[in-house]
């Protein structure tokens, strides 16, 4: 199968701190998760993958992929507008643009609140909405920064499963979290970064249940921050 | 004064200054949400910009009215001492306050926005309509400030409108017209038209942005 | 419909014709009464500026008005001779006063002549407010520092550079003397506590308005159409009876000028 999503020897520096990525390939329809501790570069691996950061070597190449921040960026509109946004960056008539994020906020769950300024809406919700905005610009990649770090357990589920749901429309999806439960329960691989350099990328299973470098196991243990 | 008169000086200051207003901030919104993008206009650029706010509003009249002049280059315009000569002094002066404010308003969100539009495959020509829509508040208290500047002017207005009653005169030069005659009580009322003006307007436009 | 044609005066580009006058004049009213009899009879309308004689001359040399009504015999007399003011009219005279404080620090009130006033404001170093605004007044003002001698100077001497209406007012606070001319002293100094110490009639102190169209104007047609109203004898009776609190502000002169124009004051 051909990767969506392939990065060949990125390094990038900026003050003290350096990333570097030998090499990784995205497929379609899987869930990659990102994990390491706090500061272990998890931000700055997405934003170079998705394009937004340059990087000082190697190569990022693929399909068409949308970044999502940890804490979403909502306009100051309605839900719908919010939702519509992407389609009528890519030059969708206004009509169509609302009609097909109608459709989408019913599948997420706000079909209701689609009239409502999008400030008014609770964290689970903001972070549903912004990821039926991108969902809408049909992204070949899905880059998640941590999307359930501040949601409740209930919110949390809804967005795992729209998540699922995601790749199994074929989509890659990387996922930076810190929840190792989560990252068990969607991910089919792992890449575990710290201080900026991949220690293991293997497959899911292996790493929680067979965790090759000892640094693998201090911070599955809970002994690495 | 009589009641009609005080009618007539009200609105032609509401309209004299709502028209420099909008005449000012068509350049000044731009080039306001322009310099956020380029990251604040770089140093000089704010210097100057806020500099601007601090520009003298005789020196500006006086300017303006060596321009217009009939011995002046632009005298043949016929433009001294009408109301389109103030709108104009009135413009150059709530230029840099309107910009200043826009600016310093919309820098705060330039980067989220950028973000949000180059992620989802936007392209950074689309980045100044997505801030302009999300300055709204910031816009309202950029016009509300340009339009105080301008209604509450009034060195440029007497040197280029000339006080003339029935067709320059407004609530400013007419509070100095009473002044000097010594009628005090009718400066004071005059002032405190003025000062309602302003309020109604500051109002309408906060409430405008609050939808 | 008035209304909203003095407000958007966007059809009355057609131009008025544009007479400067000072801020005496205006304050005092005359306009008011001379200049809507005009507009009736010859459909004219008139736009005036109310500034200082310096400014108004300066305005006419520029071309920026089509009249002016000043009252510096002398100014008026060089603008003439360069050749911006056509042939005028002496509309109207009264006099200036000198007004000061009730006490009467300097003791003006005991003289016989207002040079010696002078003399003795600047020999007690009495407060002084002059306009400093090269305006009529003010022009009169420094001829008769000096005819009487004196070098006015700080501290004693200040310098407003506004109108009249606000040198009174000035002076009032300060408890100093001014010159001023009549009618805006009825109007204002007189609230403010000044009173009128010297009020003779002295050559010295008189004060000639005159009338001049601006001679390369556009409209000096219409500017000797207003002159010729002007010297009519019914602006002479309307400048006659323009009194506050029954005291006749102008005295008209039906062109007879009592200043020679052009210095000699």
């Amino acid at each position: 199968m051909k990767p969506v999503l392939w990065v060949k020897g990125l390094s990038y520096r900026q003050g003290g701190f350096s990333l570097e990525v030998g090499g990784l390939e995205v497929y379609p329809g899987e869930i990659l998760a990102v994990l390491g501790p706090s500061g272990s570069g998890k931000t700055t691996l997405l934003r170079l993958l998705s394009g937004l950061l340059p990087p000082e070597e190697g190569r990022v190449e693929g399909g068409f992929r949308v970044y999502l921040p940890q804490t979403p960026l909502l306009l100051r509109r309605s839900v719908l507008e919010n939702a519509a946004f992407g389609l009528r960056l890519h030059g969708v008539p206004r009509g169509e643009a609302h009609r097909r994020a109608q459709a989408l906020l019913e599948r997420v769950g706000l079909g209701t609140k689609a009239r409502q300024a999008a400030h008014t809406l609770s964290g689970g919700e903001a972070v549903r909405l912004a990821l039926a905005r991108t969902l809408l610009v049909d992204p070949e990649v899905l880059l998640l920064d941590e999307p359930t770090a501040s949601l409740d357990p209930a919110n949390a589920a809804q967005v795992e499963v729209l998540l699922r749901e995601a790749a199994q429309e074929g989509r890659g999806v990387v996922l930076a979290t810190h929840d190792l439960f989560q990252a068990r329960r969607l991910a089919a691989r792992v890449l575990f970064l710290l201080q900026g350099q991949v220690v293991e990328l293997t497959e899911a299973q292996s790493f929680f249940q067979r965790p090759q470098d000892p640094r693998s196991r201090a911070f599955l243990e809970g002994r690495l921050f | 004064m009589e009641a009609a008169e005080l009618w007539e000086i009200t609105l032609r200051s509401l309209w004299v200054a709502g028209a420099a207003t909008l005449l000012a901030a068509l350049p000044a919104v731009p080039l306001g949400l322009w310099l956020a993008l380029k990251g604040g206009g770089g140093l000089w650029g704010r210097v100057l910009l806020y500099a601007g706010m601090a520009l003298p509003s005789v020196v500006v009249g006086l300017f303006l009215y060596l321009l217009l002049s009939r011995s002046g280059p632009l005298g043949f315009w016929g433009l001294l001492y009408t109301p389109y000569a103030m709108v104009l002094a009135e413009a150059i002066l709530a230029f840099p306050l309107i910009a200043a404010f826009v600016l310093s308003g919309a820098r705060a969100r330039v980067e989220e926005v950028r973000l949000l539009v180059r992620s989802l495959g936007g392209r950074e020509a689309q980045v100044l309509p997505t801030l302009f829509g999300e300055s709204r508040r910031t816009l309202a208290a950029a016009l509300a400030a340009g339009f105080g500047g301008a209604i509450s002017e009034v060195g440029a207005a007497t040197l280029v409108g000339g006080d003339i009653r029935h067709h320059t005169r407004v609530l400013t030069t007419a509070i100095v017209v009473e002044t000097r005659k010594g009628e005090l009580e009718a400066a004071l009322a005059l002032g405190m038209v003025l000062l309602g003006v302003a309020l109604v307007v500051t109002a309408l436009l906060v409430l405008l942005e609050r939808e | 419909m008035r209304l909203l044609g003095w407000v958007f005066p966007l059809f009355l580009m057609a131009q008025a014709l544009r007479l400067a006058t000072t801020t005496s004049v205006y304050d005092s009213g005359l306009l008011d009464r001379l200049l809507p009899p005009f507009q009736k009879a010859t459909g004219v309308r008139v736009e005036v500026l109310a500034v200082g004689t310096g400014q108004a001359l300066r305005l006419a040399e520029r071309g920026d008005v089509d009249a002016v009504l000043v009252h510096a015999p002398e100014l008026e007399g060089e603008a003439l001779r360069r050749g911006y003011l056509a042939e005028g009219f002496c509309l109207a005279a009264n006099t200036f006063l000198l007004v000061g404080p009730p006490a009467d620090p300097a003791r003006v009130r005991e003289t016989k002549g207002v040079l010696e006033a002078f003399r003795r404001i600047a020999l007690a170093k009495a407060l002084f407010v002059s306009r400093g605004d090269r305006s009529g007044t003010h022009l009169k003002e420094l001829s008769l520092w000096k005819q009487a001698g004196v070098e006015p100077a700080p501290p004693w001497y200040l310098e407003s550079g506004a109108g009249m209406g606000q040198t009174l007012v000035l002076a009032s606070e300060k408890g100093a003397y001014t010159l001023s001319d009549l009618a805006t002293y009825l109007a204002v100094g007189r609230k403010g506590g000044l009173e009128a110490l010297y009020q003779r009639e002295d050559p010295l102190l008189l004060n000639q308005y005159s009338y001049y169209p601006v001679s390369r104007s556009p409209k000096l047609e219409e500017a000797r159409r207003l002159l010729g109203f002007l010297a009519s004898e019914e602006a002479a009776a309307r400048v006659a009876s323009l009194r506050v609190e029954g005291v006749s502000l102008f005295r008209p002169l039906r062109g007879r000028c009592i200043l020679p124009v052009g210095g000699g004051r």
